[in-house]
């Protein structure tokens, strides 16, 4: 039985499980709701979970489980030295589940019947021709091993489907009898539906948190990998960029770590004071008409798409520096600069400043304010202050937190710094980042075992590393100013 | 209107303010009608009545802090020893120096004791150097009552001190910038019973130097710290008169059912 079938079914007991026990509770109270622990829907809803959920979390675990088993039988069919090398496999392992694919489409068209299947030699009969007869395209020759090991999954995943169903059928029967039995009016259903959210509540964060753990983990083995290509101090210390996929490259970070330090803090330059300033303004001075007009067109910044920025640097902002700034200054003629991106991310980074910190700033009590104004301060002697010193821990907050979106911006540096990995001091030649040279190293068709493409992930490891000591600054800085104002 | 009276009570009396036919609207409400008070220097003078009588608002009005809500309407005359406070020539910055301000809620700012106290003299240039500042600092705590409890630590936080304590540094620090009045907008209200003793107490120290003006919910307060009492009723000036005789000969009806806890 399919999935998607498998799945109606539980929703349907699911529902006969809330209707039931919901039936069975009010019964069993004589009709009345006020002999009953909870509230009937409470009943309801602990038949419904009790019926649904076990069933579904086995159908999910199953489906997880069986092709990590079927895979492991299917190594019986191949030479052990393939099976030793992940890459080798996971491309027969490819191949099979293909072939297993087509087999099945031209089952279901009608175009071979089981008997034939059955009866399919490799050696006898062109299948590659046969399966792209009904449409199903194999890249290369299928191998007698393949085809073998094809047919042996198809009959392993029809047993499996089998399995699947009995399993899904007895947790949801089970589960629904467990409550049926169970509901009774002194039944705590109430603290037991309670219980079960409290359970969802938890698997949520903890599904958000494995997340990173597994994004961590993955960056993890793949630099691991890359280190065992590449010496780990020129890779942190070297001074040069220059990868070349004909092998012998030179993968130094520096010139990548200094384009992206260089253009964050000019963005940050940009960014920080427009942000702040277009805050105090917003919160103290604006009337709540203007206000209510000019906020939200300062949030507009923040929905446009980052490329349409990338254009406008690349089209408006690089021109208008090269032909006003860099030439006359004599620092060169380069369309694509580190200024170039940095302003344009500063001032992508502008609303979210700005935004912040306003709420910031309004969430400063009145209070202090009257009693800085009763003291027969002016309204700027009271903003400098009191007002700001007040909210400086979270406009710090905001300030790091828009530096890490500044690390990590991709689009507007590819298009407005270029893709140049230089060490300069000239802020009007072009460099480039960190996120632009990952991007760059894993597109086009190159082979994922070397240390050019590999590299990427521990550039992005040290990107990761990077943001996090930011944040964890930030955190620190917020807590030491908090214990000296609150 | 009445510009008659107020020259006429100009002449003759040493008021440190002087309120004449003060009304106040926020938007289309007439919170405060037709007030007439006088206050004098070196005494403590009570304003008392129910919630949303309009005394909390002619407290506002005699520093000119109603200013800061757009929606207030301030007209009438007040004087400060002569001088209309709403004459455009008024800076209301320099107005509120001089009169300070004491709120509800204790609202120290986040910064160490000393900087708190500190706030106001350095605002205006009142301290040449380091050591007259150091002098301000002492002189308004210890004028506050506070001097021997924070004076080992003036470095900490003003908010990691209690309630009532917070409540004195605020009065330390509107006495700091030596203001002619003091307006206190229910000081007390905050604190508990202990605190509220101490700060009654320094109440009746600062009549020596200032003239203080209280609005409080308490009527036991009122009669306990002040010289002077008015009471206001729905936004009128009821009574104003010495303080033992509001309490004890009430002339108005509406004075005497408030006393007595018949309105409130």
């Amino acid at each position: 039985m399919s999935v998607l079938f498998l799945s109606a079914f539980i929703a349907v007991i699911g529902a006969a499980g809330y209707v039931i026990c919901r039936q069975r509770a009010m019964a069993s109270a004589d009709g009345n709701i006020r002999n009953l622990h909870s509230l009937p829907s409470y009943y309801g809803w602990h038949g419904a979970i009790m019926a649904a959920v076990p069933a579904m979390f086995g159908l999910a675990i199953w489906l997880l489980v069986q092709p990590m088993l079927i895979e492991r039988q299917l190594q019986n069919y191949f030479p052990a030295a393939e099976v030793e090398n992940p890459a080798a496999m996971t491309l027969l392992m490819g191949d099979v589940r293909r072939v297993a694919g087509g087999i099945d489409v031209a089952v279901a068209r009608g175009a071979l019947t089981e008997a034939e299947v059955a009866a399919l030699d490799s050696g006898r009969s062109d299948i590659r021709a046969e399966l792209s007869s009904v449409g199903v395209a194999l890249g290369s020759q299928v191998t007698p091993q393949v085809l073998a090991a094809a047919k042996d999954y198809r009959a392993s995943a029809a047993t499996g489907a089998i399995g699947r169903s009995i399993l899904v059928f007895v947790l949801a029967l089970a589960g629904f009898a467990y409550a049926v039995r169970a509901t009774h009016k002194d039944f705590r259903a109430r603290n037991r539906v309670e219980r079960v959210t409290l359970g969802l509540l938890m698997l949520a964060s903890i599904i958000a948190i494995m997340t990173t753990v597994g994004i961590v983990a993955s960056l993890l083995s793949e630099s691991l990998r890359f280190f065992t290509f590449y010496p780990v101090g020129d890779f942190f210390f070297g001074l040069t960029w220059s990868p070349n996929f004909r092998g012998n490259s030179q993968l130094g970070l520096l010139p990548l770590l200094w384009g992206t330090l260089y253009i964050s803090f000019i963005a940050m330059l940009v960014a920080v004071p427009l942000g702040v300033f277009a805050a105090i303004y917003l919160a103290e001075y604006a009337s709540p008409r203007a206000r209510s007009v000019l906020k939200p067109l300062i949030e507009i910044i923040a929905g446009i798409p980052t490329v349409v920025f990338g254009l406008f640097a690349l089209v408006t902002v690089g021109p208008f520096l090269r032909d006003y700034f860099a030439q006359p200054l004599g620092l060169g003629n380069s369309g694509s600069s580190v200024m170039t991106a940095g302003i344009v991310i500063g001032i992508l980074n502008i609303p979210f400043i700005s935004s912040l910190s306003d709420d910031i700033i309004n969430a400063v009590p009145q209070s202090m304010r009257d009693g800085s104004l009763g003291l027969g301060a002016t309204k700027s002697e009271t903003i400098r202050q009191v007002v700001l010193p007040a909210a400086l821990p979270g406009i710090v907050g905001a300030i790091l937190m828009a530096t890490s979106r500044a690390i990590g911006e991709t689009m507007i540096v590819t298009l407005g710094a270029g893709a140049a990995a230089r060490l300069d001091l000239n802020p009007f030649e072009a460099m480039t980042t960190i996120t632009v040279k990952i991007v760059s190293q894993l597109t086009g068709d190159t082979e994922f075992n070397s240390p050019e493409t590999l590299v990427a992930f521990a550039l992005g490891l040290t990107l990761f590393a990077f943001t996090l000591v930011l944040n964890i600054v930030a955190l620190l800085i917020v807590r030491r100013y908090r214990e000296q104002y609150e | 209107m009445n510009d008659m009276r107020v020259d006429q009570t100009m002449m003759t009396t040493d008021n440190k303010i002087t309120a004449r036919g003060v009304q106040v609207h926020y938007g289309t409400n007439h919170a405060l009608k037709d007030v007439d008070v006088d206050i004098r220097d070196k005494m403590v003078t009570a304003f008392i009545g129910p919630s949303g009588c309009g005394k909390s608002t002619f407290l506002r009005c005699l520093n000119r802090m109603n200013d800061t809500v757009a929606s207030a309407r301030v007209t009438g005359k007040i004087l400060l020893e002569g001088e209309d406070i709403y004459d455009p020539k008024v800076d209301p910055v320099q107005l509120r120096a001089k009169v300070g301000m004491v709120f509800q809620k204790p609202n120290p700012f986040p910064k160490s004791i000393y900087d708190n106290v500190a706030y106001g003299p350095r605002i205006h240039g009142m301290a040449g150097n380091k050591a007259e500042l150091d002098e301000i600092v002492e002189t308004s705590l210890r004028g506050a009552a506070l001097w021997n409890e924070v004076k080992d630590r003036l470095t900490e936080p003003g908010t990691g001190l209690s309630g009532g304590q917070q409540q004195r540094l605020c009065i330390a620090r509107a006495v700091a910038t030596s203001p002619e009045v003091l307006l206190m907008d229910e000081p007390c209200s905050a604190l508990d019973p202990i605190a509220t003793a101490q700060v009654e107490e320094l109440i009746d120290d600062l009549r020596s130097r200032f003239s203080v003006v209280i609005v409080t919910h308490s009527m036991q307060q009122a009669a306990r710290v002040s010289q002077k009492t008015a009471f206001f009723h729905l936004g009128n000036l009821v009574e104003f008169n010495d303080t033992d005789k509001i309490f004890t000969s009430p002339q108005d009806p509406r004075t005497e059912s408030y006393i007595s806890g018949r309105i409130g």
